[in-house]
């Protein structure tokens, strides 16, 4: 086999401990050398244990280091990259394109504050609120839900069950006001499924082009004060799409506290795709509702960071990030990725709305719910809201989504003031994540962690509304 | 201090080291004990001797951390310019650091471009030219946070108290030799090595030191 020389000194040291290893590893033994010299502590352990030589290695190893200023992985890193150059020389060509000036203007507009913070702005206005919001959210989810299931598919449905099952009970688990089909599905299908889908492949396309990295550097500085590094800014933006899968993306995140710090504002400040679209619907028509909400939110969410990176133990982030060249999305990128995003959304999440509805027919059936519901009213009613809103709460702990849209039943009733609907839209945005969220933050953080975010989600969002429901009432603010 | 003598130097140093590596503990006057640079220190009240212990004055405690200084300046130099080799950096380090006088230090430690860091990782005391640092003439080496936009560089040195960071750096494939060329530092430092392009935050580019060319 051929190997890559290191230079005399090095290969000279490389045999001489190579010499001294006896014992059978399954790689070989020049290789395990070049590990030692580098200091793997791996590989150490292995071969401390199994060479009766080890000390003679060792004070190889050691005269090996004081022949070099550098310590000696670097070294091998640079002999490495040396080989690397010349065989790369050999069978490269290099035929110079002329860059493409809208790529390298794009790349200058993305990557200064000036030009990068509008276009910023833009790209959520545009993408977020436009595209996800304005046609996921509204054309689409009106066109599925209105045309498709309640003129079609419910009445047949609920026909159905009522001619197979002659038992009310029986019916109610699948059709009427909170069953599987008519409430669960409707939801997942003709709700949440064109809002994800819409999301994810504007989401697809900005991860397709270059702008999510660029964006990372652009806002590093702002995040190091809440003790995250740019490199965050993916998950947190997944976020915005589904909360449950973006607290599994904070595996990306280089140490425990940012992953800690991540999971924690998703849970709080992040408000996931499905949710946003129906929040968008609510405050709808009361643009200074709108605007108490978004600024609550990013106040949270930059407080509730900055006391996190205050508490948390550790060192400060470091951030460090490749810059991709900017690209124009391949299409077949943009609809694989959507695609198979899609697929882990129908495959995880929409059977947990199936099971929300049986919980909550389960619950109603023997009372528990009523119960809950009561307990409810009260946390509800010092917030300032009719006390039919926790209903919707409650919903909200089986998704959030879930229970902003059962405050959009209320909200077309006429149940709702504006100040309310601000005040129930930023205790729902803060409130506990969706059940799909919690089994998440839990399976990431472990028991202790994961339960301890969602308590104190529980506890800080009704608090939040309570202040914003108090400062309201104080200064006589009406909305 | 011109006239005092490098061995009451070296043991100035001695006792600054220890004060840096178990700070708060009373230093023993061992062996030299009678030694007659200790009863130079004394003279000039850089040092006082109290039941077989040294205090460092503060009047001593300056003249040591210049001399610390024009040591791990010197261990710098050999190390990144002349390619001593590791085991004779500290013995060349040891003469050459009492040629460092009269302002000399600061001029050499301008051309390294003002290290944080010994080759050993620990820190080097900051002299009166690393606080009003200006670009000046003749730097042969600097922190990348230090380069203009657009100025390339190789990269002499990396140096980091964390070896984690030293690892991530590696992992970008930032290797001593290599060129390098910065294209931004504001709002994060980019730069671009081969045909690849990165961003890191300030901390990082201050621990990558470049030569110029």
């Amino acid at each position: 086999m051929e190997t890559i020389s290191y230079g005399k000194v090095l290969d000279d040291f490389i045999s001489r401990i190579e010499a001294l290893l006896n014992f059978d590893y399954s790689i070989s033994k020049h290789a395990v050398s070049i590990f030692l010299l580098q200091d793997d502590s791996e590989i150490i352990n292995i071969v401390s244990q199994k060479e009766a030589q080890w000390p003679k290695i060792q004070a190889i190893i050691s005269e090996a280091k004081l022949k070099y200023p550098y310590s000696l992985s670097y070294l091998f890193a640079v002999e490495r990259q040396n080989y690397i150059n010349k065989v790369v020389k050999k069978v490269k060509k290099i035929n110079p394109k002329p860059q493409n000036r809208l790529f390298i203007m794009f790349d200058w507009l993305t990557t200064n504050p000036f030009t990068g913070i509008p276009l910023l702005l833009f790209i959520l206005y545009w993408g977020l609120y436009k595209f996800v919001g304005v046609f996921g959210a509204g054309t689409l989810v009106n066109f599925i839900e209105d045309k498709i299931f309640i003129n079609h598919i419910n009445p047949w449905v609920t026909n159905l069950f009522i001619h197979i099952f002659p038992w009310k009970t029986i019916q109610g688990l699948f059709v009427g006001e909170y069953g599987i089909i008519t409430l669960g599905i409707r939801y997942a299908i003709a709700l949440i499924l064109p809002i994800v889908t819409t999301f994810f492949f504007a989401f697809a396309i900005l991860e397709d082009s270059g702008y999510l990295p660029r964006l990372a550097l652009l806002i590093d500085r702002v995040f190091k004060k809440i003790g995250l590094s740019g490199r965050a800014v993916i998950p947190l933006v997944l976020g915005f799409g589904c909360d449950t899968m973006a607290t599994m993306v904070t595996r990306t995140l280089p140490t425990k506290r940012e992953r800690i710090i991540a999971t924690l504002l998703l849970a709080l400040a992040i408000p996931c795709s499905a949710q946003m679209g129906v929040i968008l619907a609510l405050l709808e028509g009361s643009p200074r509702a709108m605007f108490v909400w978004i600024a609550t939110i990013i106040l949270v969410f930059l407080i509730v960071g900055f006391l996190a990176k205050k508490i948390l133990p550790g060192t400060p982030p470091s951030f460090y990030m490749e810059i991709p060249p900017i690209r124009f999305p391949l299409i077949s990128n943009v609809f694989i990725k959507t695609y198979s995003r899609i697929k882990w959304y129908i495959k995880e999440v929409i059977p947990l709305f199936a099971y929300a509805s049986f919980f909550i027919w389960l619950g109603k059936l023997i009372g528990i719910f009523n119960i809950f519901v009561k307990i409810l009213e009260y946390p509800v009613k010092w917030i300032g809201l009719p006390k039919e809103a926790s209903v919707a709460f409650l919903f909200g702990f089986f998704r959030r989504d879930y229970g902003a849209a059962g405050l959009y039943d209320l909200k077309k009733l006429g149940f709702l003031s504006a100040n309310q609907l601000a005040i129930s839209c930023i205790t729902l945005t803060l409130f506990l994540p969706c059940i799909a969220q919690l089994l998440m933050n839990i399976k990431e953080r472990g028991w202790r962690l994961g339960l301890g975010i969602s308590l104190f989600v529980l506890l800080f969002s009704f608090s939040v509304g309570y202040l914003v429901n108090f400062i309201f009432t104080v200064f006589t603010i009406s909305l | 201090m011109d006239n005092l003598s490098e061995h009451a130097e070296e043991i100035l140093e001695a006792l600054w080291i220890q004060g840096e590596d178990r700070p708060g503990k009373p230093l023993d006057l061992g062996i030299i004990k009678d030694d007659p640079a200790c009863q130079e220190l004394s003279k000039l009240n850089f040092i006082k001797v109290i039941d077989g212990h040294i205090i460092l004055l503060d009047k001593g405690r300056k003249q040591a951390e210049l001399a610390i200084r024009r040591h791990r300046l010197s261990e710098r130099l050999m190390t990144d310019i002349f390619d001593v080799k590791k085991e004779d950096v500290d013995s060349i380090s040891c003469k050459f650091e009492h040629l460092l006088h009269k302002g000399l230090e600061d001029k050499v430690c301008a051309l390294l471009g003002h290290p944080r860091l010994c080759p050993h990782g620990k820190n080097i005391p900051r002299g009166e030219c690393c606080k009003n640092k200006k670009k000046q003439l003749g730097v042969l080496i600097s922190p990348l946070a230090d380069l203009r936009k657009n100025e390339e560089g190789k990269i002499a040195y990396l140096h980091t108290k964390d070896p984690l960071v030293m690892q991530k750096l590696m992992s970008l494939g930032v290797l001593p030799g290599l060129e390098i060329k910065v294209m931004q530092h504001f709002p994060s430092c980019v730069f671009k090595i081969g045909h690849s392009q990165f961003a890191i935050d300030k901390e990082l580019a201050l621990s990558i030191y470049v030569r110029g060319i």
